[in-house]
Protein backbone atom coordinates (compact mmCIF):
# COMPACT_ATOMS: atom_id res chain seq x y z
CA UNK A 1 0.00 0.00 0.00
CA UNK A 2 1.87 3.01 -1.49
CA UNK A 3 0.96 6.44 -0.82
CA UNK A 4 1.01 7.85 -4.50
CA UNK A 5 2.27 11.29 -5.19
CA UNK A 6 -0.33 13.39 -6.60
CA UNK A 7 0.24 16.96 -6.41
CA UNK A 8 -1.68 19.50 -4.98
CA UNK A 9 -3.74 18.43 -1.97
CA UNK A 10 -5.17 15.12 -3.22
CA UNK A 11 -4.58 12.09 -1.16
CA UNK A 12 -4.57 8.05 -2.97
CA UNK A 13 -3.43 4.85 -2.29
CA UNK A 14 -3.81 1.89 -4.04
CA UNK A 15 -4.51 -1.89 -3.19
CA UNK A 16 -4.16 -3.96 -5.66
CA UNK A 17 -5.64 -2.90 -8.87
CA UNK A 18 -8.05 -0.91 -6.39
CA UNK A 19 -6.85 3.22 -5.91
CA UNK A 20 -8.38 4.94 -3.16
CA UNK A 21 -8.70 8.75 -3.82
CA UNK A 22 -9.32 11.39 -0.89
CA UNK A 23 -11.80 14.46 -1.84
CA UNK A 24 -10.76 17.48 0.32
CA UNK A 25 -12.96 19.67 2.70
CA UNK A 26 -15.01 21.05 -0.49
CA UNK A 27 -15.45 19.89 -3.32
CA UNK A 28 -15.27 22.66 -6.01
CA UNK A 29 -13.66 23.30 -9.44
CA UNK A 30 -10.45 23.47 -8.54
CA UNK A 31 -10.12 20.84 -5.60
CA UNK A 32 -12.72 18.71 -8.10
CA UNK A 33 -10.66 18.81 -10.95
CA UNK A 34 -7.52 17.31 -9.27
CA UNK A 35 -9.88 14.47 -8.20
CA UNK A 36 -10.98 13.72 -11.72
CA UNK A 37 -7.86 13.93 -12.57
CA UNK A 38 -6.25 11.54 -10.18
CA UNK A 39 -9.03 8.82 -11.09
CA UNK A 40 -8.39 9.18 -14.47
CA UNK A 41 -4.50 8.56 -14.10
CA UNK A 42 -5.65 5.25 -11.72
CA UNK A 43 -7.99 3.97 -14.67
CA UNK A 44 -5.00 4.83 -17.36
CA UNK A 45 -2.39 2.92 -14.85
CA UNK A 46 -4.75 -0.22 -15.05
CA UNK A 47 -7.12 0.20 -11.81
CA UNK A 48 -10.49 -1.56 -11.86
CA UNK A 49 -12.18 -0.03 -8.47
CA UNK A 50 -12.02 3.54 -7.34
CA UNK A 51 -13.08 4.52 -3.70
CA UNK A 52 -13.56 8.17 -3.42
CA UNK A 53 -13.59 8.85 -0.12
CA UNK A 54 -15.42 11.82 1.34
CA UNK A 55 -14.14 11.95 5.27
CA UNK A 56 -13.20 15.22 5.19
CA UNK A 57 -15.95 16.32 2.59
CA UNK A 58 -18.59 18.86 4.24
CA UNK A 59 -19.87 20.46 0.86
CA UNK A 60 -19.91 19.25 -2.51
CA UNK A 61 -21.37 22.04 -5.03
CA UNK A 62 -22.24 21.60 -9.04
CA UNK A 63 -19.09 21.86 -10.28
CA UNK A 64 -17.97 19.42 -7.77
CA UNK A 65 -21.55 17.08 -8.62
CA UNK A 66 -20.36 17.79 -12.62
CA UNK A 67 -17.11 16.73 -12.10
CA UNK A 68 -18.14 13.17 -10.13
CA UNK A 69 -20.73 12.59 -13.12
CA UNK A 70 -17.35 12.94 -15.27
CA UNK A 71 -15.35 10.55 -13.31
CA UNK A 72 -18.56 8.32 -13.37
CA UNK A 73 -18.53 8.01 -16.89
CA UNK A 74 -15.00 7.59 -16.84
CA UNK A 75 -15.34 4.78 -14.68
CA UNK A 76 -18.55 3.06 -16.73
CA UNK A 77 -15.90 3.77 -19.70
CA UNK A 78 -13.62 1.24 -18.99
CA UNK A 79 -15.76 -0.59 -17.79
CA UNK A 80 -14.26 -0.50 -13.95
CA UNK A 81 -16.23 0.17 -10.60
CA UNK A 82 -16.44 2.93 -8.32
CA UNK A 83 -17.73 3.43 -4.67
CA UNK A 84 -18.14 6.76 -2.29
CA UNK A 85 -17.72 6.19 1.01
CA UNK A 86 -17.57 7.58 4.17
CA UNK A 87 -20.04 10.74 2.76
CA UNK A 88 -22.23 13.00 5.46
CA UNK A 89 -25.79 12.39 5.24
CA UNK A 90 -26.56 16.11 4.17
CA UNK A 91 -24.12 15.18 0.58
CA UNK A 92 -25.79 11.62 0.74
CA UNK A 93 -28.85 13.26 0.53
CA UNK A 94 -27.79 15.16 -2.45
CA UNK A 95 -26.45 12.48 -4.21
CA UNK A 96 -29.96 10.39 -3.76
CA UNK A 97 -31.89 13.50 -4.45
CA UNK A 98 -29.98 13.99 -8.35
CA UNK A 99 -29.53 10.51 -8.98
CA UNK A 100 -26.27 9.81 -8.59
CA UNK A 101 -26.11 6.90 -6.37
CA UNK A 102 -27.85 5.01 -9.40
CA UNK A 103 -24.26 5.09 -11.29
CA UNK A 104 -22.20 4.56 -7.95
CA UNK A 105 -21.99 2.08 -4.96
CA UNK A 106 -22.17 4.07 -1.70
CA UNK A 107 -20.55 2.47 1.84
CA UNK A 108 -19.91 4.12 5.50
CA UNK A 109 -15.92 3.42 5.27
CA UNK A 110 -13.35 2.78 3.41
CA UNK A 111 -13.14 -0.74 4.79
CA UNK A 112 -16.69 -1.37 3.46
CA UNK A 113 -16.35 -0.27 0.27
CA UNK A 114 -13.77 -2.66 -0.13
CA UNK A 115 -16.13 -5.23 1.29
CA UNK A 116 -18.89 -3.83 -1.21
CA UNK A 117 -16.50 -4.27 -4.15
CA UNK A 118 -15.38 -8.12 -3.19
CA UNK A 119 -18.62 -8.73 -2.80
CA UNK A 120 -19.42 -7.25 -6.22
CA UNK A 121 -16.88 -9.09 -7.98
CA UNK A 122 -18.13 -12.61 -6.34
CA UNK A 123 -21.60 -11.85 -7.45
CA UNK A 124 -19.92 -10.96 -10.70
CA UNK A 125 -17.83 -14.58 -10.82
CA UNK A 126 -20.72 -16.35 -9.93
CA UNK A 127 -22.70 -15.28 -12.62
CA UNK A 128 -20.26 -15.85 -14.77
CA UNK A 129 -18.99 -12.27 -15.96
CA UNK B 1 -45.40 12.06 6.16
CA UNK B 2 -44.71 11.54 2.36
CA UNK B 3 -45.50 14.66 1.52
CA UNK B 4 -43.11 16.26 4.17
CA UNK B 5 -39.74 14.17 2.98
CA UNK B 6 -41.64 15.38 -0.81
CA UNK B 7 -41.37 18.92 0.36
CA UNK B 8 -37.85 18.66 2.01
CA UNK B 9 -36.39 16.98 -1.18
CA UNK B 10 -37.92 20.33 -2.96
CA UNK B 11 -36.08 22.51 -0.67
CA UNK B 12 -32.91 20.72 -0.82
CA UNK B 13 -32.82 20.92 -4.73
CA UNK B 14 -34.36 24.33 -5.05
CA UNK B 15 -31.20 25.51 -2.63
CA UNK B 16 -28.41 23.05 -4.33
CA UNK B 17 -30.43 25.21 -7.80
CA UNK B 18 -30.26 28.36 -6.31
CA UNK B 19 -26.39 28.04 -5.33
CA UNK B 20 -25.67 26.90 -8.58
CA UNK B 21 -27.31 30.00 -10.04
CA UNK B 22 -25.41 32.66 -7.77
CA UNK B 23 -22.07 30.79 -8.69
CA UNK B 24 -23.30 30.96 -12.46
CA UNK B 25 -24.15 34.85 -11.92
CA UNK B 26 -20.60 35.38 -10.10
CA UNK B 27 -18.80 33.69 -12.86
CA UNK B 28 -20.37 35.51 -15.72
CA UNK B 29 -19.52 39.07 -13.41
CA UNK B 30 -15.81 37.73 -13.38
CA UNK B 31 -13.93 39.03 -16.38
CA UNK B 32 -11.33 36.51 -16.74
CA UNK B 33 -10.82 33.85 -19.03
CA UNK B 34 -13.30 33.59 -21.19
CA UNK B 35 -13.17 29.55 -22.11
CA UNK B 36 -12.70 29.24 -18.58
CA UNK B 37 -16.07 30.85 -17.73
CA UNK B 38 -17.74 28.82 -20.47
CA UNK B 39 -16.53 25.85 -18.84
CA UNK B 40 -17.19 26.20 -15.62
CA UNK B 41 -20.56 27.35 -16.74
CA UNK B 42 -21.38 24.24 -18.33
CA UNK B 43 -20.49 22.48 -14.97
CA UNK B 44 -22.91 24.70 -12.78
CA UNK B 45 -25.59 24.11 -15.55
CA UNK B 46 -24.64 20.08 -15.55
CA UNK B 47 -24.18 19.91 -11.74
CA UNK B 48 -27.49 21.79 -10.70
CA UNK B 49 -29.37 18.85 -12.05
CA UNK B 50 -26.91 16.11 -12.27
CA UNK B 51 -26.89 16.28 -16.19
CA UNK B 52 -24.48 13.38 -17.71
CA UNK B 53 -23.09 15.23 -20.42
CA UNK B 54 -23.46 18.48 -22.18
CA UNK B 55 -21.89 20.95 -24.51
CA UNK B 56 -22.13 24.87 -25.14
CA UNK B 57 -21.89 26.12 -28.55
CA UNK B 58 -21.35 29.74 -30.29
CA UNK B 59 -23.01 30.79 -33.46
CA UNK B 60 -20.47 32.97 -35.56
CA UNK B 61 -22.93 34.65 -37.64
CA UNK B 62 -20.52 35.69 -39.91
CA UNK B 63 -19.50 31.65 -40.75
CA UNK B 64 -22.96 30.49 -39.96
CA UNK B 65 -21.73 27.74 -37.71
CA UNK B 66 -22.46 26.76 -34.11
CA UNK B 67 -18.73 26.36 -32.73
CA UNK B 68 -18.51 24.03 -30.08
CA UNK B 69 -16.53 26.03 -26.83
CA UNK B 70 -17.10 24.29 -23.80
CA UNK B 71 -17.97 20.19 -23.72
CA UNK B 72 -18.00 17.09 -20.76
CA UNK B 73 -19.01 13.83 -21.64
CA UNK B 74 -19.69 14.57 -25.13
CA UNK B 75 -16.40 14.48 -27.47
CA UNK B 76 -16.67 16.92 -30.06
CA UNK B 77 -15.61 15.64 -33.17
CA UNK B 78 -13.93 17.75 -35.84
CA UNK B 79 -14.21 20.25 -37.17
CA UNK B 80 -15.74 21.02 -34.10
CA UNK B 81 -18.26 22.75 -35.76
CA UNK B 82 -21.91 22.54 -36.72
CA UNK B 83 -23.09 24.24 -39.87
CA UNK B 84 -26.51 26.04 -39.93
CA UNK B 85 -28.65 27.35 -42.47
CA UNK B 86 -31.42 29.91 -42.23
CA UNK B 87 -34.64 28.40 -41.53
CA UNK B 88 -32.52 26.22 -38.80
CA UNK B 89 -31.63 29.61 -37.19
CA UNK B 90 -35.31 30.91 -37.79
CA UNK B 91 -36.41 27.94 -36.06
CA UNK B 92 -33.97 28.27 -32.50
CA UNK B 93 -34.58 31.72 -32.75
CA UNK B 94 -38.65 31.13 -32.17
CA UNK B 95 -38.08 27.09 -30.50
CA UNK B 96 -37.77 28.07 -27.03
CA UNK B 97 -35.85 25.05 -25.10
CA UNK B 98 -36.44 22.14 -28.03
CA UNK B 99 -37.16 18.37 -25.71
CA UNK B 100 -35.34 15.57 -28.02
CA UNK B 101 -36.50 12.38 -27.55
CA UNK B 102 -34.28 8.98 -27.38
CA UNK B 103 -33.63 8.40 -30.85
CA UNK B 104 -33.08 11.96 -31.88
CA UNK B 105 -36.44 12.80 -32.91
CA UNK B 106 -37.86 16.38 -31.19
CA UNK B 107 -41.16 17.32 -29.91
CA UNK B 108 -41.08 20.72 -31.33
CA UNK B 109 -40.32 20.51 -35.03
CA UNK B 110 -37.52 22.10 -36.19
CA UNK B 111 -34.97 21.78 -39.07
CA UNK B 112 -31.97 21.72 -37.08
CA UNK B 113 -33.08 18.55 -34.79
CA UNK B 114 -34.58 17.08 -37.69
CA UNK B 115 -31.02 17.79 -39.65
CA UNK B 116 -29.01 16.44 -36.65
CA UNK B 117 -31.28 13.90 -35.94
CA UNK B 118 -28.82 11.22 -35.32
CA UNK B 119 -25.79 13.02 -34.07
CA UNK B 120 -28.49 14.37 -31.26
CA UNK B 121 -29.47 10.54 -31.17
CA UNK B 122 -25.86 9.37 -30.52
CA UNK B 123 -25.19 11.68 -27.85
CA UNK B 124 -28.57 10.74 -26.01
CA UNK B 125 -28.79 14.14 -25.89
CA UNK B 126 -32.29 15.14 -24.30
CA UNK B 127 -32.71 19.08 -24.46
CA UNK B 128 -31.48 22.30 -27.00
CA UNK B 129 -31.07 25.35 -25.36
CA UNK B 130 -30.92 27.98 -27.79
CA UNK B 131 -29.31 31.37 -26.27
CA UNK B 132 -30.82 34.32 -27.72
CA UNK B 133 -29.88 38.09 -27.04
CA UNK B 134 -32.00 40.70 -28.00
CA UNK B 135 -33.61 38.53 -30.74
CA UNK B 136 -29.69 37.53 -32.23
CA UNK B 137 -28.80 33.58 -31.95
CA UNK B 138 -25.60 33.56 -30.05
CA UNK B 139 -25.34 30.09 -29.27
CA UNK B 140 -26.83 26.50 -28.36
CA UNK B 141 -26.45 24.50 -24.86
CA UNK B 142 -27.06 21.04 -25.83
CA UNK B 143 -27.98 19.13 -22.75
CA UNK B 144 -27.86 15.24 -22.25
CA UNK B 145 -29.95 12.61 -20.23
CA UNK B 146 -29.70 13.54 -16.15
CA UNK B 147 -28.30 10.96 -13.38
CA UNK B 148 -31.88 10.54 -12.09
CA UNK B 149 -32.89 9.26 -15.09
CA UNK B 150 -36.34 11.02 -14.91
CA UNK B 151 -37.25 13.44 -17.86
CA UNK B 152 -36.73 16.95 -17.30
CA UNK B 153 -39.63 18.94 -16.07
CA UNK B 154 -40.74 22.32 -16.67
CA UNK B 155 -39.64 23.45 -13.75
CA UNK B 156 -36.26 21.82 -14.45
CA UNK B 157 -36.59 23.68 -17.79
CA UNK B 158 -36.85 27.62 -16.62
CA UNK B 159 -34.56 26.88 -14.46
CA UNK B 160 -32.48 26.10 -17.70
CA UNK B 161 -33.61 28.75 -18.98
CA UNK B 162 -32.87 30.88 -17.02
CA UNK B 163 -28.89 29.94 -16.61
CA UNK B 164 -28.93 29.78 -20.67
CA UNK B 165 -29.70 33.43 -20.32
CA UNK B 166 -26.94 34.09 -18.19
CA UNK B 167 -24.25 32.63 -20.47
CA UNK B 168 -26.30 33.50 -23.46
CA UNK B 169 -25.22 37.38 -21.84
CA UNK B 170 -21.68 36.17 -21.04
CA UNK B 171 -21.00 34.78 -24.48
CA UNK B 172 -22.33 38.72 -25.99
CA UNK B 173 -20.28 40.66 -23.56
CA UNK B 174 -16.93 38.44 -24.66
CA UNK B 175 -18.21 39.37 -28.15
CA UNK B 176 -18.71 42.91 -27.57
CA UNK B 177 -15.10 43.37 -25.61
CA UNK B 178 -13.49 41.45 -28.76
CA UNK B 179 -15.17 44.25 -30.85
CA UNK B 180 -14.22 47.20 -28.71
CA UNK B 181 -11.01 45.80 -28.78
CA UNK B 182 -10.77 45.17 -32.40
CA UNK B 183 -11.85 48.70 -33.00
CA UNK B 184 -9.58 49.91 -30.58
CA UNK B 185 -6.90 48.20 -32.80
CA UNK B 186 -8.16 49.62 -36.09
CA UNK B 187 -8.21 53.18 -34.02
CA UNK B 188 -4.38 52.18 -32.77
CA UNK B 189 -3.22 51.40 -36.26
CA UNK B 190 -5.19 54.29 -38.04
CA UNK B 191 -3.54 56.51 -36.18
CA UNK B 192 0.09 55.19 -36.01
CA UNK B 193 -0.41 55.65 -40.09
CA UNK B 194 -1.72 58.88 -39.62
CA UNK B 195 1.61 59.21 -37.45
CA UNK B 196 3.82 58.27 -40.23
CA UNK B 197 2.32 60.48 -43.00
CA UNK B 198 2.80 63.37 -40.30
CA UNK B 199 6.80 62.15 -39.72
CA UNK B 200 6.76 61.74 -43.81
CA UNK B 201 5.62 65.00 -44.42
CA UNK B 202 7.76 66.91 -41.84
CA UNK B 203 10.75 64.99 -43.47
CA UNK B 204 9.83 66.00 -46.75
CA UNK B 205 9.61 70.00 -45.94
CA UNK B 206 12.61 69.70 -44.12
CA UNK B 207 14.06 68.28 -47.32
CA UNK B 208 12.21 70.72 -49.60
CA UNK B 209 13.38 73.46 -46.39
CA UNK B 210 17.39 72.58 -47.43
CA UNK B 211 16.95 72.58 -51.17
CA UNK B 212 16.39 75.60 -51.06
CA UNK B 213 19.21 76.83 -49.18
CA UNK B 214 21.97 74.89 -51.17
CA UNK B 215 24.99 74.98 -48.53
CA UNK B 216 22.34 73.37 -45.75
CA UNK B 217 21.86 70.15 -47.43
CA UNK B 218 20.28 67.68 -45.05
CA UNK B 219 20.92 70.21 -42.07
CA UNK B 220 17.50 70.27 -40.93
CA UNK B 221 17.12 66.64 -40.59
CA UNK B 222 20.42 66.59 -39.02
CA UNK B 223 19.43 69.09 -36.40
CA UNK B 224 16.07 67.09 -36.03
CA UNK B 225 18.28 64.21 -35.14
CA UNK B 226 20.59 65.97 -32.48
CA UNK B 227 17.69 67.55 -30.82
CA UNK B 228 16.19 64.08 -30.41
CA UNK B 229 19.47 62.94 -29.00
CA UNK B 230 19.76 65.65 -26.19
CA UNK B 231 16.08 65.54 -25.13
CA UNK B 232 16.38 62.00 -24.71
CA UNK B 233 19.49 62.23 -22.98
CA UNK B 234 18.18 65.25 -21.34
CA UNK B 235 15.23 62.62 -19.83
CA UNK B 236 12.69 63.95 -21.78
CA UNK B 237 9.46 61.58 -22.11
CA UNK B 238 9.34 59.77 -25.86
CA UNK B 239 6.65 62.04 -27.01
CA UNK B 240 7.93 65.17 -26.05
CA UNK B 241 11.72 63.41 -27.77
CA UNK B 242 9.63 62.87 -30.98
CA UNK B 243 7.95 66.60 -30.88
CA UNK B 244 11.26 68.21 -30.17
CA UNK B 245 12.50 65.93 -33.62
CA UNK B 246 9.61 67.84 -35.13
CA UNK B 247 10.91 70.90 -34.17
CA UNK B 248 14.58 70.56 -35.30
CA UNK B 249 13.02 69.14 -38.70
CA UNK B 250 11.00 72.44 -39.12
CA UNK B 251 13.04 75.06 -37.16
CA UNK B 252 14.46 76.87 -40.80
CA UNK B 253 10.70 76.66 -42.33
CA UNK B 254 10.90 80.25 -42.15
CA UNK B 255 13.26 80.65 -44.90
CA UNK B 256 10.44 79.21 -47.23
CA UNK B 257 9.31 83.02 -47.21
CA UNK B 258 13.53 84.27 -47.34
CA UNK B 259 14.53 85.34 -50.87
CA UNK B 260 16.84 82.48 -52.31
CA UNK B 261 19.47 84.95 -53.42
CA UNK B 262 20.32 85.86 -49.65
CA UNK B 263 19.97 82.12 -48.73
CA UNK B 264 22.88 81.51 -51.02
CA UNK B 265 24.80 84.47 -50.84
CA UNK B 266 28.23 82.97 -51.48
CA UNK B 267 29.93 85.29 -48.89
CA UNK B 268 28.70 87.99 -46.46
CA UNK B 269 25.40 89.80 -46.47
CA UNK B 270 24.63 93.24 -45.87
CA UNK B 271 22.56 94.36 -43.38
CA UNK B 272 19.33 94.33 -45.29
CA UNK B 273 19.88 91.13 -46.07
CA UNK B 274 20.86 89.96 -42.36
CA UNK B 275 17.53 92.04 -41.20
CA UNK B 276 15.47 89.62 -44.19
CA UNK B 277 17.29 86.43 -43.07
CA UNK B 278 16.90 86.89 -39.39
CA UNK B 279 13.17 87.30 -40.17
CA UNK B 280 12.94 83.04 -41.02
CA UNK B 281 12.01 82.06 -37.14
CA UNK B 282 9.41 84.80 -36.83
CA UNK B 283 8.03 83.86 -40.14
CA UNK B 284 8.06 79.64 -39.59
CA UNK B 285 6.49 80.70 -36.57
CA UNK B 286 3.43 82.25 -38.48
CA UNK B 287 3.43 79.71 -40.56
CA UNK B 288 3.24 76.55 -37.83
CA UNK B 289 1.37 78.61 -35.30
CA UNK B 290 -2.20 77.53 -37.25
CA UNK B 291 -1.45 74.08 -37.53
CA UNK B 292 -2.45 71.78 -34.94
CA UNK B 293 0.81 69.38 -34.14
CA UNK B 294 0.30 66.54 -32.25
CA UNK B 295 3.25 67.90 -29.93
CA UNK B 296 3.15 70.63 -27.80
CA UNK B 297 5.36 73.99 -28.43
CA UNK B 298 6.62 73.21 -31.99
CA UNK B 299 5.83 76.58 -33.07
CA UNK B 300 7.91 77.92 -30.01
CA UNK B 301 10.76 75.97 -30.46
CA UNK B 302 10.78 77.40 -34.35
CA UNK B 303 10.53 81.18 -33.04
CA UNK B 304 13.10 80.86 -30.28
CA UNK B 305 15.61 78.91 -32.01
CA UNK B 306 18.05 81.92 -32.36
CA UNK B 307 17.59 83.38 -28.86
CA UNK B 308 20.44 83.05 -26.76
CA UNK B 309 20.70 82.67 -23.13
CA UNK B 310 22.59 86.30 -22.66
CA UNK B 311 19.79 88.34 -24.32
CA UNK B 312 22.02 88.66 -27.46
CA UNK B 313 19.76 86.53 -29.92
CA UNK B 314 16.83 86.97 -31.78
CA UNK B 315 13.82 87.58 -32.66
CA UNK B 316 13.15 89.29 -29.08
CA UNK B 317 16.33 89.60 -27.20
CA UNK B 318 14.89 86.54 -24.58
CA UNK B 319 17.03 85.59 -21.84
CA UNK B 320 17.90 82.28 -19.96
CA UNK B 321 15.01 80.93 -18.91
CA UNK B 322 12.52 83.21 -21.04
CA UNK B 323 13.52 80.60 -23.59
CA UNK B 324 11.79 77.52 -23.55
CA UNK B 325 13.92 74.91 -23.10
CA UNK B 326 12.86 72.95 -26.45
CA UNK B 327 14.49 76.19 -27.97
CA UNK B 328 17.68 76.24 -26.40
CA UNK B 329 18.15 72.41 -27.64
CA UNK B 330 17.06 73.67 -31.27
CA UNK B 331 19.44 76.56 -30.81
CA UNK B 332 22.53 73.99 -30.07
CA UNK B 333 21.71 71.61 -32.08
CA UNK B 334 21.30 74.27 -35.04
CA UNK B 335 24.97 75.74 -33.95
CA UNK B 336 26.60 72.66 -33.80
CA UNK B 337 25.51 71.01 -36.79
CA UNK B 338 26.75 74.20 -38.46
CA UNK B 339 30.00 74.27 -36.88
CA UNK B 340 30.57 70.15 -38.19
CA UNK B 341 29.51 70.79 -41.44
CA UNK B 342 31.61 72.13 -44.60
CA UNK B 343 30.26 75.11 -46.09
CA UNK B 344 31.31 76.63 -49.07
CA UNK B 345 32.77 79.20 -47.93
CA UNK B 346 34.64 77.94 -45.29
CA UNK B 347 35.70 74.19 -43.85
CA UNK B 348 34.72 72.79 -40.93
CA UNK B 349 36.22 73.17 -37.60
CA UNK B 350 37.71 70.30 -35.85
CA UNK B 351 35.41 68.33 -32.96
CA UNK B 352 38.18 69.72 -30.24
CA UNK B 353 37.65 73.06 -31.86
CA UNK B 354 33.77 72.38 -31.61
CA UNK B 355 34.41 71.66 -27.70
CA UNK B 356 35.94 74.53 -26.93
CA UNK B 357 33.47 76.52 -28.65
CA UNK B 358 30.87 75.22 -26.59
CA UNK B 359 32.74 75.74 -23.42
CA UNK B 360 32.84 79.42 -24.24
CA UNK B 361 29.65 79.73 -25.28
CA UNK B 362 27.77 77.53 -22.55
CA UNK B 363 25.65 80.69 -20.50
CA UNK B 364 26.32 82.89 -23.15
CA UNK B 365 24.76 81.42 -26.17
CA UNK B 366 23.98 78.05 -25.31
CA UNK B 367 22.33 76.51 -22.25
CA UNK B 368 24.99 74.73 -20.25
CA UNK B 369 22.36 71.67 -19.03
CA UNK B 370 22.12 71.71 -22.59
CA UNK B 371 25.37 71.25 -23.55
CA UNK B 372 26.49 68.93 -21.37
CA UNK B 373 23.64 66.77 -22.32
CA UNK B 374 25.28 67.07 -25.94
CA UNK B 375 28.32 66.17 -24.40
CA UNK B 376 27.06 63.04 -22.43
CA UNK B 377 25.29 61.76 -25.49
CA UNK B 378 28.37 62.24 -28.04
CA UNK B 379 31.25 60.91 -24.61
CA UNK B 380 28.97 57.78 -24.32
CA UNK B 381 29.13 56.87 -28.21
CA UNK B 382 32.99 57.71 -28.47
CA UNK B 383 33.61 55.37 -25.39
CA UNK B 384 31.13 52.67 -26.45
CA UNK B 385 29.03 53.03 -23.27
CA UNK B 386 25.89 53.01 -25.87
CA UNK B 387 26.15 50.96 -29.15
CA UNK B 388 24.12 53.50 -30.44
CA UNK B 389 26.40 55.97 -33.15
CA UNK B 390 24.30 58.08 -34.41
CA UNK B 391 26.31 61.32 -33.33
CA UNK B 392 28.99 60.02 -35.00
CA UNK B 393 27.23 58.63 -38.02
CA UNK B 394 26.20 62.54 -38.94
CA UNK B 395 29.56 63.63 -38.40
CA UNK B 396 31.08 61.45 -40.49
CA UNK B 397 33.83 58.71 -40.82
CA UNK B 398 37.14 59.47 -39.43
CA UNK B 399 36.03 63.28 -37.84
CA UNK B 400 36.20 61.91 -34.55
CA UNK B 401 39.18 60.86 -32.83
CA UNK B 402 38.06 58.91 -30.08
CA UNK B 403 41.22 58.98 -27.85
CA UNK B 404 41.93 62.62 -28.40
CA UNK B 405 38.35 64.09 -27.51
CA UNK B 406 36.78 61.82 -24.87
CA UNK B 407 38.89 63.51 -22.04
CA UNK B 408 37.95 66.97 -23.81
CA UNK B 409 34.32 65.74 -23.61
CA UNK B 410 34.42 64.71 -20.00
CA UNK B 411 36.25 67.61 -18.73
CA UNK B 412 33.73 69.90 -20.11
CA UNK B 413 30.58 67.72 -18.42
CA UNK B 414 32.65 67.95 -15.33
CA UNK B 415 32.98 71.42 -15.65
CA UNK B 416 29.11 72.33 -16.11
CA UNK B 417 27.61 69.91 -14.50
CA UNK B 418 29.87 71.59 -11.62
CA UNK B 419 28.56 75.11 -12.45
CA UNK B 420 24.82 74.26 -13.04
CA UNK B 421 25.03 72.62 -9.21
CA UNK B 422 26.54 75.74 -7.46
CA UNK B 423 23.57 77.72 -9.40
CA UNK B 424 21.06 75.24 -7.97
CA UNK B 425 22.60 75.88 -4.92
CA UNK B 426 22.59 79.16 -5.20
CA UNK B 427 19.11 79.91 -6.50
CA UNK B 428 17.60 77.58 -3.83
Amino acid sequence: MADLPTGASVRSHCVGTTAVVYATDYLNKLSGERIERECRLQLESGCRALVINFRDTELVNSIGVSILLAVIDAVERVGAHLVFSDVNSQTIELFELLGLTRHVMVAASENEAFACLTEFALVHDRAGH
Amino acid sequence: MTALIDMSDKMQRLIHTFAALADLGQEIADTGDFHEMVLTSLHLMLGSMAIRRGAITEFDSEARVLRFIATRGIEAQEPGYVAMDSESISDLLSAGPITINIDGSSLVSTRFAERYRTVLGTHRIELLLPLIVRDKLVGLILLGEKASGKAFSEDDREVLSAMGRHIAVGIQERRLLEELEHRATENRDLYEELRAIYHDTVKAFAAAIDCKDKYTRGHSERVGNYSEIIAREMGWSENAVEGIAVAGYLHDIGKLVVERDILNAPHYIDAKQSAELNRHPAAGYEILAPIHHPYADISLMVRYHHERMDGAGYPEGLIGDQIPVGARIVALADSFDAMTTDRPYRRRRSLEEVVVDLRDNAGKQFAPDVVASLCRALLKEVTGETSERRIMRMLGKGYVESERISPLLAELILELEAGLRTSAAGNS
